[in-house]
Order: structure tokens, then C-alpha cells, then sequence
């Protein structure tokens, strides 16, 4: 199993401008669940506050107002079930690409010859197994984000949370990478919430899509793309790509009237 | 239909590698061979020290003996006493408190820096002591220490040490506050205990700081130690000094001073090479495939 429910959540800043106290809500009663084995996508703009609600989810940020449910466990901090994937990838830079890995589970407290096997088994899953002893800085940014999914992946989370994790890629590699969470999440059934501001992404690869505006939930709509999706390049030819695209955009462009 | 999405993935996953390897070439070039025509580094470095002393030695006919001297003279007063032994001893004599008191220095500085830079109300708290006490004036204290310590090899030991700890101690702290948010984020979230993301993240984050803590105290301490042996029991390297200066044999006087400074430049560079040997990702992060 593996159900992530964000339950009205809420987040409230407080900025100092120029000598004046602003509170600005970042998140407003933000409310809605992500399945077992489904594939959210949360997009919207910049500062709609996607990557916060993602950040109290993993325990990273607190929520001011509402809660965060994995299986029906409300979340206080950090938890082995859920792995988190950065939006630069942010492997240690000492470690190798197996190193890294490993220290995931390390912290699971995996160890022996276990969590050697176990490490190398997910970079295999990634396409990395034989890149285990290349040090981050000898990776592309694809590798590298392939690394840091494998790390997250090997401690057998119940939700895996994605923050942007293809934004800082290239056109190209970007597509390769989405085919591969494809086939990784096709062969390991995760429950995934994706952050990302790219409307085809965001269609692409998931079954249901958060549109997030200042803080608010402006929609929440499913994709009517059946899955397995083996092939993008086919998908993005489908109406029913291009209507759902054209809903989501739809929805970022209308409505959300500015906070407070 | 699978089938094939795996057979394209697997295609589009070596176009992945390649342009991984063309991209390590394309690096290995931004730093490899210097072009032929430039100079390596020591030579340059050789051929500057040498026309130095060739000026200075130049100068020579204009030199009197008790106002100045010149390159000759030290190596000629440099054999004298090397072959009396008197050299040797001195080194030695000099060199015990130095390698005890800085090793101190790190010992202490490097975790002190770690907690006051981890933790906010360590900072708040000793902080300002730290600050403070790099702007001490040792010199003014030393004899309040030969008071408490006596004149022997410990309050030797005592001021080496304080002249080296602050600029560890800082620049270690000043690696802490340096160390990006996300690397510890990535520790919080697997659930690493906070002694974990002290010393398996931070401390090896903070290293190239803190190597260059060590770098920087090298010449404090050296200055300490010819201090300690200037204002206590008159000894080692810095009683040649003194000795020699009070009778006005200038070029004698030079040899330890030289010494001195030529130990300075070694242990730095001896820093430098262990600084690429504990942190060799930083210098490949940087490009650099020499110091």
C-alpha cells in the first residue's frame, strides 16, 4: 500500500518588507490524495506554492493549518516511507554514484552485504549499474537524476515525491527521462507525487493532474490516457493529449484571483 | 509494443552515455595538457626565487655587514652551523612544541568550529569568544602565560596553540554556514541522526574550508613559535636569532629566519597535497589538475 493524503493543508509566511510584517499564504487548505501505484503531477506557476506542499509531504517543511497522511499516518518529520528526489539531483559530491545510494539505506539502517546488493540493484534499475564508482561530477545531469532516483527508490519507500526532478534537463534528455519513470514506476507500482511546471510533463506521465494557483487548488482533473505509455512520442499525437493539455492550460490561465 | 519501448529506451539510454563521455572529454580538455609553449609552474616560481637572490647578491658592494647581508653569507654562515650540529638541535628544540601545539589546534578547532557553525545557540553562545580571540594580542599576554605555566615546553605549547586554533576555528565555522541547505535536506530526508549529517555530510562538505583553515594558521603558528622562544626560555631557532642579532652578526641571524620561512612554504604545500588526497572531488570540481 501506499496512499498519500494531503488534508487541507495550509502554510503561512511571515515576511519582513521593508520594515512591514506581510503574511503571505503560500498554501491555502490544500486537499487531496494521491493513490496507491498513481501518478499525481502538481503543476503550476512559479511560487504557486507546489514545491511547499511537496516539502511538508516529505516532512522537510511543517504545514501551518491541516495535515499529511501516508497510509493513514499523519507525518511528523522525515520517514522511510517516503523518498524524496531533488529538483538538482543533490547527490553528495565525495560519494560515488553507488556510495550515494548506499547511504540512503545506511540511514534505513541496511547494512552488510545486503546493502551493497540492494544499492547496486536499484542503480541497475536506473541504467547505472555499471556507473556505480563515477563520482557525481563525472555524471551528465541525467545520470545524476537517475542516481538520485535510485536512491530514493532503494529504500522501498511507500510514496516516492518528486520536486521538478527533470527542470534542470535538456529537451532531449528530458523526454529520455520521463519514458524511464514510465517503465520504472510500470515495474515497480510506486505511488508517485511529481512536481513540475511543464504542462506536457505534468500530462505525460501522470493519471491525474493538481493544478495549484497562489496556494490554491484551482483543479483537479484525470488523464484519459491509458496506461502503459510506452511511447510518448505516440502519446503526444492523441487528442486526448492535446484536449487534457489544453484543459490544464485552461485552468492555469483562468480564475485564481491573487491572495489575501 | 513494450517490447519495443524497452528497445528505444535502451537506444536513447546510450545516446545518454555518449554524450556523458563526449561531455568528460570535452572537460578533461578545458584542463588538460597546458599548451607546450607555456611554462610549468615551478619553473616560473624557480626562476623568480633566483633572480631575487641574484639582485640581492648584486647588492652585495653596497653592503654593510652589520645593516644588511646577502645570499652568500647565509650559506656560508649555514654550513658553519650545520656543520657544528648547533643547527640541527635547534630545529629540533623548535619544532617539538610547534608539531605538539598545532596538531592542538586542530584537534580542538576543527570539531569547536563544526558545533558553533552547526548548532545556533553554541554560535550565540562561543561565537564571540572565537571572534575575539583571533584579534588577540598574544604578544601581551605571554607573560601572564609563562606565570601560569612556567617557562618550559608547555607554555611553548600554550602559545602556538591559541595563535593557531582561531583561524582553524573560524574558517571551519565559516565551512558550516557555507555548506548548501540541500545536502542536509537530502540527509533530514532519509532520516540520518543529527551526529550522521555532522560528520558524514557537513564535515566532509567543510573540508576544503577547513584545509584552508589549516593553510592559513601554518604562518601563525610559525610566528608563535619563534615568539614563544623569543619571550620564555630562550631557545631553538629564535635564540640563534636573537643571539646572533645581538652581536651584530646579521647574516647569521638570517639562517633560521630563512629556515623559518622555507619551513612555512613546505608545511603549506605539505597542507595543500593533503587537501587533494582527503578531498580530491573538490579540486576535479574545480577543474584544476594542479595546485
Amino acid at each position: 500500500m501506499g496512499e498519500v493524503a494531503l488534508v487541507n493543508v495550509s502554510k503561512q509566511f511571515t515576511l519582513r518588507v521593508e520594515r512591514k510584517v506581510q503574511t503571505v499564504q503560500a498554501l491555502d487548505r490544500v486537499n487531496f490524495s494521491v493513490h496507491d501505484g498513481e501518478i499525481v503531477s502538481m503543476i503550476g506557476p512559479s511560487g504557486c506554492g507546489k514545491t511547499t506542499a511537496l516539502r511538508i509531504a516529505m516532512g522537510l517543511e511543517t504545514a501551518t493549518g491541516g495535515k499529511v497522511t501516508v497510509d493513514g499516518n499523519e507525518v511528523r518529520g522525515c520517514g522511510h516511507d517516503r523518498g524524496m528526489v531533488f529538483q538538482f539531483a543533490e547527490l553528495l559530491p565525495w560519494l560515488t554514484a553507488l556510495q550515494n545510494v548506499m547511504f540512503g539505506l545506511e540511514m534505513k539502517g541496511v547494512s552488510g552485504g545486503e546493502l551493497r546488493a540492494t544499492a547496486m540493484r536499484y542503480l541497475d534499475l536506473v541504467g547505472l549499474g555499471a556507473s556505480g564508482n563515477h563520482r557525481p561530477h563525472q555524471l551528465s545531469g541525467g545520470m545524476k537524476q537517475r542516481v538520485g532516483i535510485a536512491r530514493a527508490l532503494a529504500i522501498d519507500p511507500k510514496v516516492l515525491l518528486m520536486d521538478e526532478p527533470f527542470g534542470a534537463l535538456d529537451a532531449q534528455t528530458r523526454e529520455t527521462m520521463q519514458a524511464e519513470l514510465l517503465d520504472i514506476h510500470a515495474r515497480t507500482r510506486k505511488t508517485i507525487l511529481f512536481v513540475t511546471h511543464d504542462l506536457d510533463e505534468a500530462v505525460l506521465i501522470a493519471d491525474r493532474i493538481v493544478v495549484l494557483k497562489n496556494g490554491r487548488m484551482q483543479e483537479i482533473m484525470s488523464v484519459p490516457l491509458p496506461r502503459p505509455r510506452p511511447d510518448l512520442g505516440v502519446v503526444r499525437g492523441t487528442p486526448e493529449f492535446a484536449a487534457t493539455r489544453y484543459r490544464v492550460w485552461r485552468a492555469l490561465r483562468e480564475g485564481g484571483e491573487a491572495p489575501h | 509494443m513494450k517490447e519495443g519501448g524497452q528497445a528505444r529506451n535502451r537506444m536513447v539510454d546510450t545516446t545518454d552515455q555518449r554524450t556523458a563521455v563526449s561531455a568528460a572529454n570535452a572537460a578533461s580538455e578545458d584542463v588538460a595538457p597546458v599548451p607546450r609553449r607555456a611554462l610549468p609552474t615551478w619553473i616560473i616560481t624557480t626562476a623568480s626565487v633566483v633572480l631575487v637572490l641574484l639582485i640581492w647578491e648584486l647588492c652585495r658592494p653596497f653592503n654593510n655587514p652589520i645593516f644588511g647581508t646577502y645570499p652568500s653569507a647565509i650559506v656560508e654562515a649555514f654550513w658553519r652551523m650545520a656543520g657544528s650540529g648547533k643547527l640541527t638541535s635547534a630545529l629540533i628544540d623548535s619544532l617539538r612544541p610547534f608539531a605538539v601545539g598545532y596538531a592542538l589546534a586542530i584537534v580542538v578547532g576543527v570539531p569547536l568550529g563544526l558545533l558553533i557553525g552547526r548548532f545556533r545557540t553554541l554560535e550565540a553562545a562561543l561565537g564571540i569568544y572565537v571572534t575575539a580571540g583571533y584579534a588577540m594580542p598574544l604578544v601581551a599576554l605571554v607573560p601572564l602565560l609563562t606565570l601560569w605555566l612556567g617557562l618550559g615546553f608547555a607554555v611553548k605549547v600554550a602559545i602556538i596553540f591559541l595563535m593557531s586554533l582561531f583561524p582553524i576555528c573560524i574558517n571551519t565555522w565559516l565551512g558550516v554556514r557555507a555548506v548548501p541547505k540541500a545536502l542536509i535536506e537530502v540527509g533530514k530526508s532519509f532520516v540520518a541522526p543529527d551526529r550522521v549529517i555532522l560528520t558524514r555530510i557537513i564535515l566532509p562538505a567543510t573540508l576544503p574550508y577547513i584545509m584552508a583553515g589549516l593553510r592559513l594558521s601554518v604562518g601563525r603558528a610559525v610566528v608563535a613559535m619563534v615568539i614563544a622562544e623569543f619571550f620564555t626560555s630562550i631557545s631553538g631557532l629564535g635564540a640563534i636569532i636573537i643571539t646572533s642579532a645581538n652581536n651584530f652578526d646579521t647574516a647569521t641571524t638570517f639562517v633560521p629566519i630563512v629556515i623559518i620561512m622555507l619551513m612555512a612554504v613546505a608545511l603549506t604545500s605539505l597542507v595543500g597535497a593533503i587537501e587533494r588526497w582527503v578531498a580530491p572531488w573538490q579540486a576535479e570540481i574545480a577543474g584544476r589538475d594542479q595546485p
